[in-house]
């Protein structure tokens, strides 16, 4: 019985050692998007890519996004850093500015890959300082979905890509006429949506130099409170005490909400649960058209021994059709990859009717201010945004706060 | 006990305790003396710890100077003060009550010990996910529960003022089990030959209360109220999950409900400021033992140990 274990385990030991023999090279990718349900098509990815590279297996390794980022921070602390992981955008700075990745631009010319094939606003997220440290491989952008039969039951004629604040507050009045649980209107007053907001309204969270805040300028305030006037005055937004607790997502879902400001994320959701009628279009502007998106990317572990091969999973991650087909399939994101091709059978998919929105919007893409100091602008201004909205704070009062709170804490 | 190993015990005694006592050095001591030297860096727990980069963020008290200077350190430890104002005498206050109810030998007094015991052995995400519910202030229980009273119920964890009794209410669900256990062990220590004594003297139930059980569980409720004055200061999971609003991370709404273990969490692992975040730790370390020693100082004034 002894002899036959020893036997056993020196087999697996010839095994194992053989399969190092044959010369693949393993790397390891660390990453949040693959956890959960996107877990099949990340594997699937995984298979793709050590098909067409047979010398390369890629360890998976998926955390979920409320708890990778900590343990990102952990493994860079200690220095093991997985060879390749992904970073959004918001934190992508952060680690770019400390040295810790490999820049991309210069072994391009070894693997004979053009930055061309990736969709250029997604692409040009990924660079610090001009030089290239990351390779987008998803992004999502934010519209405004509505429910058509709320439009048609208040007599509004749906939106249509050349609709301004107006038009959009004039409908969700009437909507919100229809019942009195019934709203016009779902928009978050946070970071997110209101360093997008104030550029739809000629405004801007820092200069264009990028050297200060401008956080409580005249445009800005005026932003806020229209923002504001939509939870208190109007009512056609919901306040906190009026959701109860209740996601947004789901009042949509529930068939009492006009429209709501949210990402193409919600596509698998709402084709799956609403039992309505509805479409998307690109968000209106007031004196200018803004959007903005949300994007992934690969970035590889600059002390890492196996950068060529993190290279190639990172290109296929982001460029590769089999990817971007595999991505389409599961309706998981976009690919970030400038492909007629894709984007005529992202947009031959329905529902939404009007998927070429989704597009569209890029062309008035605004990015958020980029600071080392990220999630604690984002937090500093999101409290004085609350605090507008819960009416503790006129719009003014607030934004000067936040003006110099941000002043005083975040180093630009 | 006589020793019977006389000197020559001791390498295997050391033997024996080195699986716990290594644990017990590199991950709690160590840490703890690392942490101090780390809380007079500006380090941002990203980058490799090296010591050309500590020294070059060294700041010595600095960080101690920006937290004490700030006004945020005050508004966290008036937040942290406002729950324990609210919950400790409330809990002390609950654990007596369930104690003495349990303690009476009624019929099913066991069922009751197992139910009010439950929530003790409930995770925390979950009963505070069911609290979130039950504090809606729209479709909640609480609120419905008081309307039928006639009070139109706050927005709990919506509203400035009301957020910190929210949690208030959801830590003395979840906490009263356990120190109403502890409080029953100390009833069950005091002797019956007391209540014999008193009842020969014709004492009243409410003098037998005042005269004889409080004063002999003192010990008991003393213990009760360390725990209990530590843990308010460590408050941490029920912020966590209960205090998010619009994305916006924990501590809503606009940071009422924002407490030192919360701040201590956001600087090391959302801001990337470990230095600043090992010195609150520090300061809460400061104030827990302060609290805990002038506590041990005044026992003697109201602890009474002839149980």
């Amino acid at each position: 019985m002894k002899g036959n274990l020893f036997k056993m385990l020196m087999t697996a030991l010839v095994v194992l050692s053989l399969s190092g023999v044959a010369g693949a090279q393993t790397i390891s990718y660390f990453n949040f998007s693959g956890s959960g349900d996107t877990a099949v098509t990340l594997n699937a990815m995984k298979a793709a890519f050590e098909k067409a590279n047979p010398t390369i297996k890629v360890n998976i390794e998926s955390v979920a996004y409320a708890d990778y980022f900590t343990q990102l921070q952990t493994r860079a602390a200690a220095g093991t850093l997985p060879d390749a992981f992904e970073l959004n955008y918001d934190n992508f700075v952060s680690y770019a500015k400390r040295n810790l990745l490999l820049e991309l631009g210069p072994l391009f010319a070894d693997t004979k890959f053009d930055t061309k094939v990736l969709a250029p606003k997604a692409a040009a997220a990924f660079t610090y300082n001009g030089k290239t440290y990351g390779l987008p491989e998803s992004f999502s952008t934010v519209l405004l979905f509505y429910n058509k039969d709320l439009f048609d039951k208040a007599k509004v004629a749906y939106p249509t890509e050349s609709w301004t604040w107006k038009d959009m507050d004039a409908a969700a009045v009437k909507i919100r006429a229809l019942d009195k649980n019934t709203y016009g209107l779902f928009q978050p007053i946070q970071f997110w949506e209101f360093y997008k907001v104030v550029r739809q309204n000629g405004g801007s969270l820092m200069s264009a130099d990028g050297k200060r805040f401008t956080v409580s300028s005249a445009a800005n305030i005026a932003t806020l409170q229209v923002m504001v006037d939509r939870y208190n005055k109007t009512n056609v937004i919901p306040t906190t005490a009026q959701m109860g607790g209740m996601g947004d997502w789901d009042l949509f879902k529930s068939g009492r909400l006009g429209m709501i400001v949210t990402g193409i994320w919600a596509f698998g959701d709402f084709i799956r649960d609403n039992t309505f009628d509805w479409d998307v279009q690109v968000e209106p502007g007031n004196t200018a058209k803004a959007t903005h998106f949300f994007a992934n990317g690969l970035v590889i572990n600059k002390a890492t021994k196996n950068a060529k091969a993190a290279l190639a999973w990172a290109q296929f991650m982001a460029s590769s059709k089999e990817a971007a087909n595999l991505r389409l399939d599961a309706a998981w994101e976009l690919p970030a990859i400038s492909s007629t091709e894709i984007v005529a059978k992202y947009n031959s998919a329905t529902p939404p009717a009007n998927r070429a929105a989704v597009f569209k919007s890029l062309d008035y893409l605004v990015t958020p201010p980029v600071v080392d100091q990220s999630q604690e602008m984002t937090d500093i201004l999101g409290n004085e945004l609350s605090a507008a909205k819960d009416g503790k704070k006129t719009p003014q009062q607030a934004l000067q706060d936040a003006q110099k709170a941000l002043d005083a804490k975040i180093k630009l | 006990m006589k020793n019977t190993m006389g000197g020559r015990g001791w390498p295997t005694a050391i033997l024996f305790l080195l699986p716990s006592a290594v644990g017990l050095l590199v991950f709690s001591l160590l840490p703890i003396v690392a942490s101090f030297g780390l809380s007079l860096t500006t380090w941002d727990g990203l980058v490799t710890l090296s010591w050309e980069g500590l020294l070059s963020s060294w700041v010595g008290l600095g960080n101690y100077s920006e937290v004490l200077g700030g006004e945020e350190f005050w508004k966290v430890l008036g937040n942290t003060v406002y729950f324990i104002v609210l919950y400790v005498p409330m809990i002390l206050g609950a654990a007596l009550a369930v104690s003495l109810l349990l303690n009476a030998r009624r019929r099913g007094a066991s069922f009751y010990r197992v139910l009010y015991y439950i929530p003790v052995l409930t995770s925390w995400v979950a009963g505070a996910l069911i609290w979130k519910w039950i504090l809606s202030p729209q479709y909640g229980l609480l609120n419905l529960l008081l309307g039928l009273v006639g009070i139109t119920g706050p927005g709990w964890l919506s509203d400035t003022a009301w957020a910190m009794p929210g949690i208030v209410l959801t830590s003395l669900w979840k906490d009263v089990g356990f120190f109403s256990l502890i409080v029953l062990g100390g009833l069950a220590n005091i002797s019956p030959t007391y209540y014999e004594a008193a009842d020969l003297d014709g004492a009243s139930t409410s003098q037998k209360f005042f005269r004889v059980t409080l004063p002999l569980l003192t010990p008991v409720l003393f213990l009760v109220m360390v725990i209990t004055l530590i843990n308010s200061f460590q408050l941490f999971p029920q912020i966590m999950v209960m205090t998010t609003i619009d994305g916006m991370p924990p501590g809503q709404p606009q940071g009422a409900t924002q407490v030192m273990v919360e701040r201590i969490y956001t600087y090391a692992f959302k801001y990337y400021k470990m230095g600043l975040a090992t010195a609150w730790s520090w300061l809460l370390f400061v104030i827990i033992f302060g609290f805990t020693w002038a506590q041990l100082r005044i026992q003697s004034r109201w602890v009474n140990y002839d149980a």
